[in-house]
């Protein structure tokens, strides 16, 4: 198991943004978290990346405790957050010996992974622009591209794909498609529904709580409905048959 | 660990370099303030209004007014006969000061009887009233060529022997810049990662808190530098302040300082919210208490007993004393290791306090 959860549990005050949620999530596995504007999708992220504390429960993230051993969590771990979260005054390239260095890879390995990365992703022509210069969907390349240079095991994405044009968003799919064939576990969160039909499995959230969890094709069956759109909103409004 | 800590001092540097506007505004801002306030404060008098009643009109009288008309202190108004409504020339502010000659004055200095002359100051100012009757006294003396009283003190004045207040001034000036620029420098650093969102990518990787700061303050130490060198030399030449001391003595210490200046913002912005509210934070840290309490113009030795403990908090009283003690008196370090140690604390200090205080995770 990459991720493994039980009762998950965030309060803000006295507010429970995300209220004891359990899931576990395969190695190779595309994860898909579907859910309205806080519904608590981005609150469980940042506690399985050691960004946020759990109030409660417990899990293990690559192997390792959420609780106590976040610090070896973070090696294991790629983020790209909903924010973009680039330094827009560098250039590409020196975003990603940025981010290469904060890991502790040394300039030749840098140049290695990020050669690698590039040639699927396809950025060399990008290197030496600010970053603040590129388009929206390769912007969103090049921070993936950040987020991968330490060969994280487990991949989190933020709402990846906000902002970004159609054509954009498939290709974008398609990289997440290629790391999961390459074995890492994908953990996405997204409110456009034809992308939660890509997911292998996914949960829908709605007020801090897991509502359904399954794979599409087995949500769609349940629900009776052609498309994942349909799934959310018939599963949101309780109308399960 | 170290190469983390590379990439935060590299990331830093190109930040700096990269914004052109900002680096124009950190290269021009203090030698704005340094000519600004430089010429705008100083104890110096000149042009004093003084009106000068000259009942005897003779010989001497006219060379005592000579005298007085020579120095640049003062701006001689000369009335023959007498001057009725001193109250109302003060009241019009017509004349700072009132000199009357009597009848007598040059019959007195011809048979050498003991004359008076009668100073009428307005003392609504009273440290200008104190050195009008310095002054006055002083050009007085001089004229009063054959006259010798009992006994005279002879004043050997040491380092300052013009008593002119620029070499005062100028160094506590430096000290107040510094330490405003470096803070502010600083104070923005962590904080506009944190509203940028940088600082969320930064906190899932397993850089440590330490390497964040001290990779931020080390190349703002070169730019901080850089600044103070700068108004020093500029300072220096400009307002005529030699320095007697060892100019390396006091880059050391500046050094010290500008890692204080640069802790202290550090510290502030691990704490704000917003990069609005952390400048305004480093403003008022470094300004008001530097101006009022750190001896750059009010001694310290004067103030309330509350104050003087306020004092010893504050980073630039430190700096003051050392630089003045170089630039003035020619002190070595054997004379300076006391504050030069205290600073090298606040730095140990605030830096740890800044680390402390950087929240490894979101609120």
């Amino acid at each position: 198991m990459s991720v493994e959860v039980q009762g998950l549990t965030k309060n803000f005050g006295d507010f429970a943004a995300v209220d004891h949620v359990s899931f576990s999530v395969e190695k190779g596995e595309i994860f898909g978290f579907l859910g309205a504007n806080g519904a608590g999708k981005t609150t469980t992220i940042r506690m399985l990346c050691g960004l946020l504390e759990p109030s409660e429960g417990t899990g293990t993230v690559a192997g390792f405790d959420i609780n106590r051993q976040y610090s070896k969590i973070k090696h294991r771990i790629g983020y790209m957050s909903q924010k973009f979260s680039l330094y827009n005054d560098l250039t590409a390239w020196e975003n990603i010996e940025f981010y290469g260095g904060i890991y502790g890879l040394k300039d030749k390995e840098i140049q290695e992974r990020s050669r690698e990365l590039f040639a699927i992703i396809g950025l060399e022509e990008l290197k030496n622009k600010l970053t603040s210069s590129i388009p929206m969907g390769w912007k969103q390349r090049l921070a993936l591209c950040a987020s991968l240079l330490h060969d994280p095991e487990i991949i989190f994405l933020d709402e990846p794909t906000s902002g970004v044009d159609p054509l954009s968003r498939r290709n974008f799919w398609k990289l997440i498609y290629q790391l999961s064939d390459m074995g890492k576990t994908v953990f996405v969160t997204t409110h456009y529904m034809d992308e939660a039909e890509y997911c292998h499995r996914l949960s829908i959230m709605k007020q801090g709580r897991i509502i359904e969890m399954d794979n599409p094709r087995s949500l769609k069956e349940k629900y009776q409905v052609k498309t994942m759109q349909d799934v959310f909103l018939a599963s949101v409004r309780g109308e399960a048959k | 660990m170290k190469r983390s800590f590379l990439s935060i001092v590299r990331k830093e540097l190109i930040h700096i370099f990269r914004d052109k506007q900002s680096l124009f505004m950190v290269l021009t801002m203090p030698l704005l303030m340094l000519l600004l306030y430089g010429y705008a404060i100083t104890l110096d008098m000149k042009a004093i209004d003084i009106i000068i009643a000259d009942h005897s009109a003779g010989p001497e009288s006219r060379e005592l007014i000579r005298h007085i008309e020579a120095t640049d202190f003062f701006k001689v108004s000369v009335y023959r006969g007498g001057v009725a409504h001193i109250g109302e020339l003060f009241q019009n502010r017509e004349a700072q000061c009132i000199l009357e000659i009597p009848r007598d004055y040059g019959e007195s200095i011809r048979t050498g009887i003991p004359v008076q002359l009668q100073l009428s100051i307005d003392a609504s100012d009273p440290n200008a009233a104190n050195f009008i009757q310095n002054y006055v006294s002083r050009v007085a003396t001089l004229s009063f060529a054959g006259y010798k009283g009992l006994f005279t003190v002879e004043p050997r004045v040491f380092y300052n022997p013009d008593m002119r207040s620029a070499p005062f001034f100028i160094p506590g000036l430096i000290a107040l810049i510094l330490l405003l620029i470096c803070a502010l420098l600083t104070s923005i650093a962590i904080v506009r990662e944190k509203e940028s969102g940088t600082m969320e990518q930064l906190l899932v990787s397993p850089v440590k808190p330490v390497q964040i700061i001290l990779g931020k303050v080390l190349p703002y130490t070169f730019l901080g530098f850089f600044d103070g060198l700068m108004i020093l030399i500029v300072g220096s030449l400009l307002f005529d302040v030699p320095i007697q001391g060892s100019v390396l003595l006091i880059m050391a210490m500046m050094l010290i300082y500008v890692v204080t200046g640069l802790s202290l913002g550090m510290l502030v912005s691990t704490v704000a919210k917003t990069q609005a509210v952390a400048m305004l934070a480093a403003i008022t840290m470094t300004v008001l208490p530097s101006m009022l309490m750190s001896g750059f113009i009010f001694p310290i030795s004067s103030m309330p007993e509350i104050f003087q403990l306020v004092s010893r908090i504050i980073p630039a009283t430190y700096f003051i004393e050392i630089i003045r003690g170089i630039v003035l008196k020619g002190n070595d370090l054997h004379n300076l290791y006391k504050p030069a140690s205290i600073l090298l604390g606040l730095d140990a200090v605030l830096i740890a306090l800044s680390i402390r205080a950087f929240k490894i995770r979101l609120e």
